[in-house]
């Protein structure tokens, strides 16, 4: 077996210097009857690589890749292109196979990257401090909150309606199994939420989300002032990463927290993970902030230096008095992130923004002429709501059958919600060509008479 | 030193006129390492014998600071927010962490004395 | 030591140099309303040769087990096989929300893992959406928590060993449990007698680490689990240490109810510097009625996952823990970890653990204070008491094992022995590997009983950095690059 380094010489060798006959009696705590005699019954036995590798392209081969048709999904994972070389640097060893960086002159390389990706989140956000990542955007969405409770003492989360359904959903089983009210407001493509009035002097936080999940854009800098006034935090959930390289990031608009999903920069769909949750926040909050943060020193050679820091409000040493139970990262999709974005710079960020906007436009115009159909939106960014003459989930599977992969329909977030269910999600990005726009527009138009 | 009393948790009070100022011990500030951080209370909270009423840390320790009696804060030492190692540099002098009233001061002759804690000191390092 | 001095990206910036090309804007009329960024985001220009060089450099600062012994106790550093990056690698280009005919693949690799997951457990069912351990922790209480209150009762702490990784309480508290914690007996093991005094009426759980924290066998865990079971109170085993028991111990069999594993330790998908991971959350028959959704189920139809509460049939989710269906990338990997090794080469992995974990033990407990008498499981538990008349502490002696080239240990860890040494070899270390850290191991302690200071004090020497003030970090935390205190020069940070 090729990843077992040991032979019959060796244990023997080694079972005599431990003294013992074998390695049988190494298990001598497990109860017998616990203990099988030989492997698993019911699993295949090893195999050579090419047998797992035809096993695992069987499997493949069973799926539509999103690059085999045109493809229009985003509502939460956004289809970018990464560049080559962000696969073949973040699979090098020593990243890759390397441990969080808790022996700090042996991580340097980790922790450099830590450092810079830290930075380039609070430049995206306009925030004051990030930390080192989370799991995804919706569990760091959850975070966010409980850390508002936290802050403000208080224990009532607003939300908007139009946040991310899964977002939404985590915040609810939270507010369930940690103790808090979620006051969830329903969704609404078109009308203006009130969330002011909501606010009451047991408000922890309020919770929205730019571009919404319509594709909406706002500008919470009115609900920021509301939020101030009476002791809660803003909360803006970003889960388009590329569109803060165009549109006023919650930083600007006086947002306390923000949380992110970072999957569309250096990480594909990957089927939905592992994603890159970020996180970021005023600076005056950092102590209550969960999870990781890399902060900068100087060695014993007066060298400046990286090393994981404020651990102390972590579960290794706060155990039931933690920011948080989280004990991970999500490190190497970090690493994607910081590399792609390294790539891209300003420029490239800003251009790539501007293409993805462009692109949705002219299919906005395109699918806006076909009979029966209505684009929502009056703003997006790449991502829009259409609105068609009858259920969406039909016309997507009709339209998967060709290929073509149309869209999210909005039923399938919200199923039974007779007002959504002609509603599609549609979203375009920088690798949408004219061709597949042409096949979406007609085959709608066709799916629609 | 004389009307220094010290809890089991390692905390001490010093009576000092009407008000008892309070700390962690020499011990405490060598077990926890250079202190980054101290969380306070806010001045005119009303504190039970035993209850947390501050934190400290270190890069590798977190730890509670509890009330060696009944009281109130009626001061706290703000130095130690911009200089924390001044708890490690003078833990039983200006190192101090807040003053209570106490409401009780018949609490404080139930705690340890020099002698005693330094024995209770012995026991743990022993066991 | 040659130079890698590497300064940050934003130190490298040119304004408008960028590293990928892209196409000139096409024209349209703009939806962005007033909402279009007013001033840039400050990111800095550099070209593809320069990224690259960047990170090549940044990653040869590093150790990783691909070059270097890494023993971090509970960790599991095992090797990470490239085929699972490859094969991972065939399912990228899917989007979680493609209509489910069209991704019978992917939801069938979800399917096939957890089926090997629950015939390795003898468990039946299998939650795997957690994306970490921490979170299939919380993800195992909350089920907990859903099942007590549907049978309406009030239980409100949970019982956790002294010994226990911090995450442990820290999820319980976050619950809102309150945590009764109990010692080790003199073995190391979980003291029965006091557990068994906690146990009550008021009891939802306990949590146990099996093997525990200390690398050793919970003997008493089958009687434990009837007594606990007893008291009308669940039995949470933290899976981490599954390596030492896969393939030949099935926890079902111990009347364990809930256990998470780590995917990215016993199932070899890499720890990437900090992650990702993955915690799927086996279930016992009472509690898989409330594993959280999606989760897939496998009819006559195919494939499908199963999204909303109310198309869970008799199933009660408590509810969604994060976006999407699971850690898809660690479930691939996984899964062609485990087809690779098969039922006999996860039994082969166990044994070979322990044996490796036996061997350090054997090899080292003359010239260190091995914790507890008798053979561990797959992590051999030293303390620092043969440090006793020395100045040397456990951390010199990790600083010094740095410059013989190995990674250290897991120090200070767990809590209930002082100055901890946790050794976990895994099974992917040869036995010249083993000897080379043995030798390492015993000229340090020796040399450190013989009254040498400098050398640990100063340790390490070789690496891109020495010691590193983690107090100066903590005091007066800096946790950004920024332009205005780049440009001032006079800052005490200067590169």
């Amino acid at each position: 077996m090729r990843y077992l380094p040991l032979t019959d010489k060796d244990r023997t060798a080694m079972l005599a210097k431990i003294g013992v006959a074998s390695v049988n009696d190494l298990f001598v705590d497990v109860p017998k009857a616990a203990h099988l005699d030989g492997p698993v019954k019911g699993l295949p036995l090893h195999q050579p690589e090419y047998e797992v590798e035809r096993h695992m392209a069987s499997l493949a081969a069973k799926n539509i890749t999103a690059g085999s048709a045109p493809f229009f999904l985003g509502a939460g994972a956004y289809r970018h292109h990464v560049p080559a070389s962000v696969d073949h640097l973040i699979q090098r060893g020593e990243f890759m196979t390397s441990y969080t960086p808790y022996q700090p002159e042996v991580s340097q390389g980790t922790l450099q990257y830590l450092f810079e990706f830290q930075t380039q989140v609070a430049l995206l956000t306009g925030m004051e401090v990030a930390n080192a990542s989370m799991y995804d955007g919706a569990s760091a969405c959850g975070e966010a909150v409980m850390m508002a409770n936290r802050v403000t003492r208080k224990n009532r989360a607003v939300v908007s309606g139009n946040l991310h359904p899964h977002y939404r959903d985590v915040i609810a089983t939270m507010s369930r199994m940690t103790d808090f009210v979620a006051d969830l407001q329903v969704p609404s493509p078109v009308a203006i939420e009130n969330l002011t009035a909501l606010i009451d002097d047991q408000t922890s936080c309020v919770v929205v989300q730019n571009p919404d999940v319509f594709g909406n854009l706002h500008d919470y800098s009115a609900l920021a002032a509301s939020c101030q006034a009476k002791g809660a935090l803003l909360i803006v959930a970003v889960t388009e990463i590329v569109s803060l390289g165009l549109i006023t990031p919650p930083g600007a608009m006086g947002a306390d927290i923000v949380v992110a999903e970072g999957q569309g920069i250096g990480n594909g769909l990957n089927f939905g993970g592992p994603y890159l949750g970020l996180f970021a926040c005023r600076e005056k909050y950092l102590r209550q902030m969960p999870g990781r943060v890399c902060g900068q020193t100087l060695d014993a050679d007066n060298r400046r230096g990286f090393v994981l820091t404020l651990s102390a409000r972590e579960q290794h040493i706060r155990r039931e008095k933690a920011t948080s139970n989280i004990c991970t990262n999500s490190g190497l999709c970090a690493l994607a992130f910081t590399i792609h974005l390294s790539l891209l710079g300003e420029a490239g960020l800003t251009r790539l923004a501007e293409t993805n906007h462009a692109k949705t436009c002219q299919l906005a115009d395109k699918l806006a002429a076909l009979p029966g159909c209505k684009v929502l939106n009056s703003s997006f960014f790449n991502e829009f709501t259409l609105e068609l003459p009858k259920p969406a989930e039909t016309v997507v599977e009709q339209l998967a059958k060709k290929p073509i992969l149309a869209g999210v329909p909005l039923s399938r977030f919200y199923p039974g919600d007779k007002a959504l269910a002609n509603l599609l999600l549609i979203t375009a990005t920088e690798l949408t060509t004219d061709a597949d726009m042409d096949a979406l527009a007609s085959a709608l138009k066709e799916a629609c008479q | 030193m004389a009307n220094v009393h010290f809890t089991k948790d390692h905390e001490w009070a010093r009576l000092d006129g009407d008000v008892a100022v309070c700390g962690i011990t020499e011990y405490a500030q060598k077990a926890l390492g250079d202190v980054v951080y101290v969380e306070l209370p806010p001045v005119g909270k009303k504190v039970k014998q035993g209850e947390p009423t501050a934190v400290v840390e270190s890069a590798k320790a977190a730890s509670e600071v509890y009330a060696p009696v009944d009281g109130e804060v009626v001061a706290v030492n703000d130095v130690l927010s911009s200089d924390p190692g001044k708890v490690n540099a003078a833990a039983m002098g200006d190192g101090w962490f807040f003053k209570l009233k106490p409401s009780n001061p018949a609490q404080l002759s139930g705690l340890m004395d020099e002698s005693v804690y330094q024995n209770h000191i012995k026991e743990l390092l022993a066991g | 030591m040659i130079d890698m001095e590497q300064p940050l990206i934003f130190e490298q910036d040119a304004p408008g140099r960028c590293g990928v090309d892209l196409p000139s804007v096409p024209a349209h009329k703009s939806r962005l309303g007033n909402r279009k960024r007013k001033g840039g985001v400050g990111l800095p220009g550099l070209s593809e040769p320069q990224v690259v060089r960047h990170y090549t450099r940044l990653s040869q600062k590093n150790y990783g087990i691909d070059s270097v012994f890494y023993p971090l106790g509970s960790c599991t550093m095992k090797h990470n096989p490239r085929l699972n990056e490859k094969c991972a690698r065939l399912f990228g280009d899917l989007h979680p929300m493609q209509p489910q005919s069209t991704v019978q693949g992917a939801l069938e690799v979800i399917d096939q893992l957890a089926g090997w997951l629950k015939t390795l457990t003898g468990m039946p069912s299998v939650a795997m959406s957690p994306a970490a351990g921490a979170h299939g922790e919380f993800c195992g209480l909350a089920v907990i928590k859903a099942a007590l209150e549907v049978r309406g009762e009030k239980r409100t702490k949970v019982i956790v060993p002294e010994s226990a990784h911090g995450t442990n309480p820290a999820t319980a508290a976050a619950l809102g449990f309150t945590i009764e914690a109990v010692p080790a007996d003199a073995t190391g093991r979980v003291d029965h007698a006091a557990l068994k005094a906690k146990l009550g009426p008021d009891v939802a759980a306990i949590m146990l680490t099996n093997p525990n924290t200390c690398g050793l066998f919970e003997r008493d865990i089958r009687t434990i689990a009837d007594e606990v079971h007893k008291a009308g109170a669940y039995f949470y085993c933290d899976g981490a240490n599954f390596n030492a028991i896969v393939g030949r111990v099935r926890p079902a069999d111990l009347g364990i109810d809930v256990m998470h594993i780590n995917l990215h330790k016993t199932f070899s998908t890499p720890h990437g510097g900090g992650g990702p991971g993955a915690g799927p959350v086996m279930l016992a028959e009472s509690l898989a009625p409330f594993a959280p959704v999606p989760y897939v189920v496998h009819d006559a139809k195919g494939f499908r996952l199963v999204e909303h509460a109310k198309d869970a049939g008799s199933n009660k989710p408590f509810g969604r823990m994060k976006g999407f269906h699971g850690q898809m990338g660690m479930f691939t990997r996984a899964l062609t970890y485990i087809l690779s090794h098969g039922a006999d080469g996860l039994w082969q992995v166990a044994s070979d653990a322990v044996l490796n974990a036996n061997y350090v033990l054997a090899s080292l407990k003359d010239v260190m204070s091995a914790s507890y008498d008798g053979p561990c499981m797959h992590e051999a538990l030293f303390d620092d008491r043969f440090l006793k008349d020395t100045e040397i502490t456990t951390l010199d002696i990790a600083k010094a094992l740095i410059d013989r080239g190995f990674h250290p240990m897991t120090m200070y860890f767990p809590l209930v022995v002082h100055g901890a040494f946790l050794i976990e070899p895994t099974e992917t270390e040869s036995k010249q590997t083993l000897d080379a850290f043995i030798a390492a191991m015993r000229d340090l302690a020796q040399k450190a009983k013989a009254g040498s200071v400098e050398m640990f004090k100063q340790a390490p020497r070789f690496t891109p950095r020495r010691r590193l003030d983690e107090t100066l970090a903590a005091r007066s935390p800096i946790l950004r690059w920024k332009l205005e205190e780049a440009l001032d020069v006079s800052g005490k940070n200067a590169a």
